[in-house]
Order: structure tokens, then C-alpha cells, then sequence
């Protein structure tokens, strides 16, 4: 763990007269695996979707591997800096919205093929290899419709990881998937953690992989952090009440 | 037969031959049926018609002269069909924009074009396009919007399509659900990247369908291109028909031949348009099984 891989400084977001986040502060390093949890509501999803832009910020800065894009106005120049973050940044989406129209391996080789233009070559056999990674490597010819729930997640990841992002952002990966698929994918994640540290922010209910994987657990309560740290001081010893109420309903 | 020595006990025996009639009926397809009132529809016509002192042989004389008219619509209709789904692109990308240059010209654009008859637009682009180049612009540059009236004519067709197909384009789009857009932003593809490698492929599978109908429509709407005059090259089935018919005063003649070829292009192209919209229903699961 070193230098701080992304950078989040006084975010705050509204829908309408809606305050989803109200001043977020954080700083990930290098091979840390952050746990986003919470209430729905509590602005967790909002949090982690602001940091490739998705929603678009009304205050407060960024910054992705060395990028830093600061809410404001989309010009010209701010939406190619708002890109080039992007391309630092692997999203795993709830719904996986795999492209239906190509096939695995093309989903895979997109990214790096169509936006970093890479040579096909290369970016051909990096996808294999991450495909047999997650598993996937003999549905490579398949089109997603064909994939189970789980399968198309792991796919997904693939496709996030072929881009070779700083930081891979999880959006719920496992909320739309049937219970006996969901340790699948789970699965992927660890290893993703523990054998190649990538850095991962993951936004989930899952909490025996928070408890298994994660370095920190940030509890997002009402817009707000309202209480962080290792997984050992959030599961014993709780400081506020929410917190405490929350983990009791959840495990 | 047991049956029908009940049967002969109850009163309502004397509805025997309405019964039986029905009974009858019954037994024979539907299609078959079908098929029996267009072969009467067709009698009762052509019996008309020889009432009415129809000149089958004139007919047959002119009819290769108005037959022959179908290339000029099937080339009006192709080129029209082109430009058409050139401008509805365009619209459709204008109606979804949050620019308001853009959001706002193909607003006026599918308005105006929709909220208008297409004979009156075919009249505006062949008379008063002219007089508008004319009180604007120098000598050369106003000749150059006096067009031949099949050139007007496939122009207007193609603006007047081509509103209507940008609200097909439009939903189209709007129907690829949006996780697409974000999976296309999220991997950093740019508006142009979004649109042509995810969006419009997806929206295309959707688009097709309508977009034949269209085609269709098209090509019926092209024998209106023939009321700007267009000269006897430029002459399709009905524009022949209209000038052969009234020299001999054989009109009834004359537009039931150009009634028959446009009849006969339509199904043609209804027939393929049919397959292709099986094929397209089809989609994604065709072509995974046979991966599989």
C-alpha cells in the first residue's frame, strides 16, 4: 500500500431537492479493497458512480491515477479529461449490461481495442487470459443471452479488467444474481484481491466477503461516512449506534 | 342413423336448411371461403367493367408501356429510401441531444415535414424553392435550386420520409436500455464511438421492421411525383397511364393497369418484408443457438 490511488474530496450530490451526498471525503492506496455499505438511500451507489462520472458531481474533485477532474461545467476539455479517467477506471455493473450484439471476446477486447487502440494481437490473447482467469475461456464464442447471471458477471469483470484499470469499481455485482451463483462471482472478486491486489472499491450487502477481503469498511449513513475502518474493529466493536443496528440486521 | 331420428322429434326442425346450410359451411376452410368472396369481388368487377364497354385490347397494347414505368418508381423509391434513412439518423441523433441547436432544428424539421401534406411539400420544392433562390441569391447560384420535377420530387419524398422515420429511429434508440450508454461511457468511449459501436447496432435490430414499412408506403407515394409533370423519360406506371388514358380517353383502362403494378410491387416487397421480419424476431437467439 502507497501513494493514494483515488482521490475524493468534498463530493456533494442532489437529485432534485434530494441531498444524496453531503461532503464525502476519502482517499484509496494501491491494492486496498474498500467496502461500500449501507441503507439503500444512504447514497453508497451515488458515491462509487461519481467516481468514473457517471453522475456528475455538484461540488468537490476527483482525481483517478493522477487525473483529477473537479465537478463543473462539461466543456470541451473537461469531457476528454473526464474519458481519460474513465479509461483508469474498471465499472462492474449491477445488471452487467454486457453488449448483447458481440460476442464474449468481443466484449472483452472492445475497450482496449476501440478506445486506447491497442493491436488486435495483443489485446486478442490479454482477453483469452482473462477470460480462463474468470473461468470463461470456452464461452469466449458465445453471445451473453446464452450466459447464466453469474457467467455474464464474471465476463463483465473481464471486460472492466481488459482495460487494465487502476481501480475496479463494483456497483452491487451480486444483488441481481441467484442465491447459488452469487459465490461465484464472489469468488473471482477474492481472487482479483489476493492474488493480484488489484485496488477495488465494492459497493455490496455481501458482508462475509467484507469481513474475508476487504481492508476497510466504510458505513454510509444519510449522505454521509459515518464510520470507518478494518473489518475486525466494524464487526467487534461498532461505535455508533447505526452501525451497530445495521450489521445486527444484516448478519 | 340413431342421431337424427332424435333430431326429427324437436321443433326446431323446421330450421333444417338454415342448419344444414351451416352444417355445410362448417366443412369447408376458411381460406377456402376466403378465397370464394375475392374470386366474386373479382367477378362482379370484371362484369362491370365489360358492361361499361372496357377495351381489353386497347389494354393489352398500352399495358407494356405502363408496366415498363415500374423502373423509374423502383429507382425514385431506392434513392428516396437512401436519403430518407440519411435524414432520420440525423433527426433521431437531434431529437435526443441536449444540444438545443441541434434538439431544436429537427424539432421544426419533423414538425414541419409531419404536419404538412406531401403534395404541397412536392409543390414546395418544385415551384417555390425556385422563387425563393431567385429573390435571394446572384444569376448562377439560383439556377442551381430550379431542379426537374423528378429531382423535386424524389427530394421531397426523401424529407417527408425521412420525418417520419427519425421518430422510428428516435424510439429505436431510445429502446436500448440505458446500462448500454453507462457500460460505453464506463469502458471511456466517446459520443461517436457510443453511438456506432453500441447504441445503433441495437437500435438497428428494432428499426428495421418499421423502416420496411416505410419502404412500402414509399413506393406508393412516388406516383405523386408525377403530378409536378414529370416528362414521358421520367414517366412512371401511373403518369403513363394518366397521359396514355386521357389521348384515347381509355382511363379506366389505362389506371387499372397502374393500379395492378403498384398492387403487384407492394406485395412483392410486403412478401419480403414479411420474411425479413421473422428473421429479425428471431435476433439474438438465432444466432447464439447456432454458437451453440
Amino acid at each position: 500500500m502507497s501513494s493514494p490511488v483515488v482521490r475524493v474530496s468534498g463530493l456533494h450530490k442532489s437529485f432534485g431537492d434530494l441531498e444524496v451526498l453531503k461532503g464525502i471525503d476519502m482517499e484509496i492506496n494501491s491494492g486496498e479493497v474498500v467496502v461500500v455499505f449501507g441503507r439503500s438511500g444512504s447514497g453508497k451507489s451515488t458515491f462509487l458512480r461519481c467516481i468514473n462520472f457517471l453522475e456528475e458531481p455538484d461540488q468537490g474533485g476527483i482525481e483517478v491515477a493522477g487525473i483529477s477532474v473537479d465537478a463543473g461545467l462539461p466543456t470541451r476539455h473537461r469531457r476528454k479529461e473526464i474519458r481519460r479517467l474513465r479509461t483508469h477506471c474498471g465499472m462492474v455493473f449491477q445488471q452487467f449490461n454486457l453488449f448483447p450484439q458481440m460476442t464474449v471476446l468481443d466484449n472483452v477486447m472492445e475497450g482496449p481495442l476501440r478506445v486506447k487502440g491497442e493491436s488486435a494481437a495483443e489485446v486478442r490473447d490479454r482477453a483469452m487470459q482473462l477470460l480462463a482467469d474468470v473461468g470463461m475461456a470456452d464461452k469466449a464464442d458465445q453471445h451473453p443471452i446464452r450466459l447464466s447471471g453469474g457467467q455474464q458477471q464474471r465476463v463483465a469483470i473481464a471486460r472492466a479488467l481488459a482495460m487494465r484499470p487502476d481501480v475496479m469499481l463494483f456497483d452491487e455485482p451480486t444483488s441481481a444474481l441467484d442465491p447459488e451463483l452469487i459465490h461465484e462471482v464472489l469468488a473471482v472478486m477474492k481472487r482479483l484481491a489476493e492474488t493480484h491486489s488489484t485496488t477495488m472499491v465494492v459497493v455490496t450487502h455481501e458482508m462475509g466477503f467484507a469481513r474475508e477481503v476487504a481492508n476497510r469498511l466504510c458505513f454510509f449513513h444519510e449522505g454521509v461516512i459515518l464510520e470507518q475502518g478494518t473489518p475486525e474493529q466494524m464487526f467487534n466493536s461498532p461505535q455508533r449506534p447505526e452501525t451497530r443496528k445495521f450489521l445486527d440486521a444484516v448478519i | 342413423m340413431p342421431d337424427s331420428s332424435t333430431r326429427e322429434a324437436v321443433p326446431h326442425q323446421r330450421h333444417g336448411l338454415a342448419e344444414s346450410l351451416e352444417r355445410a359451411s362448417l366443412a369447408v376452410p376458411f381460406r377456402l371461403k376466403v378465397a370464394a368472396v375475392w374470386a366474386v369481388i373479382f367477378a362482379l368487377l370484371a362484369v362491370a367493367f365489360f358492361r361499361s364497354g372496357f377495351d381489353i385490347a386497347w389494354m393489352i397494347d398500352k399495358t407494356p408501356a405502363i408496366v415498363r414505368g415500374v423502373w423509374v418508381t423502383i429507382l425514385f423509391s431506392v434513392i428516396a429510401i437512401t436519403a430518407a434513412t440519411f435524414l432520420a439518423l440525423l433527426g433521431a441523433l437531434g431529437r435526443i441531444s441536449k444540444n438545443p441547436i441541434a434538439y431544436g432544428i429537427s424539432g421544426f424539421y419533423t414538425s414541419f415535414f409531419r404536419g404538412t401534406p406531401l403534395i404541397v411539400q412536392l409543390f414546395l420544392w418544385y415551384l417555390a424553392l425556385p422563387q425563393l433562390a431567385i429573390g435571394l441569391l446572384p444569376e448562377p447560384y439560383a439556377a442551381w435550386f430550379i431542379w426537374p420535377a423528378q429531382v423535386a420530387g424524389v427530394v421531397g419524398i426523401a424529407f417527408n420520409y425521412g420525418a417520419y422515420m427519425t421518430e422510428i429511429f428516435r424510439s429505436g434508440i431510445e429502446a436500448v436500455p440505458h446500462g448500454q450508454t453507462e457500460a460505453a461511457d464506463a469502458l471511456g468511449m466517446s459520443y461517436g464511438q457510443r453511438m456506432r459501436r453500441v447504441i445503433l447496432p441495437q437500435a438497428m435490430r428494432i428499426v428495421i421492421p418499421p423502416t420496411g414499412n416505410e419502404f412500402i408506403a414509399m413506393i406508393k407515394d412516388t406516383a405523386l411525383i408525377g403530378l409536378l409533370g414529370t416528362t414521358i423519360l421520367w414517366a412512371d406506371p401511373f403518369r403513363v397511364a394518366q397521359l396514355t388514358g386521357k389521348a384515347d380517353f381509355r382511363n379506366l383502362e389505362a389506371l387499372i393497369v397502374a393500379a395492378l403494378v403498384y398492387w403487384g410491387l407492394t406485395a412483392i416487397f410486403s412478401f419480403f418484408q414479411r420474411k425479413l421480419e421473422t428473421r429479425m424476431s428471431k435476433g439474438y437467439v438465432r444466432t447464439a443457438v447456432k454458437a451453440g
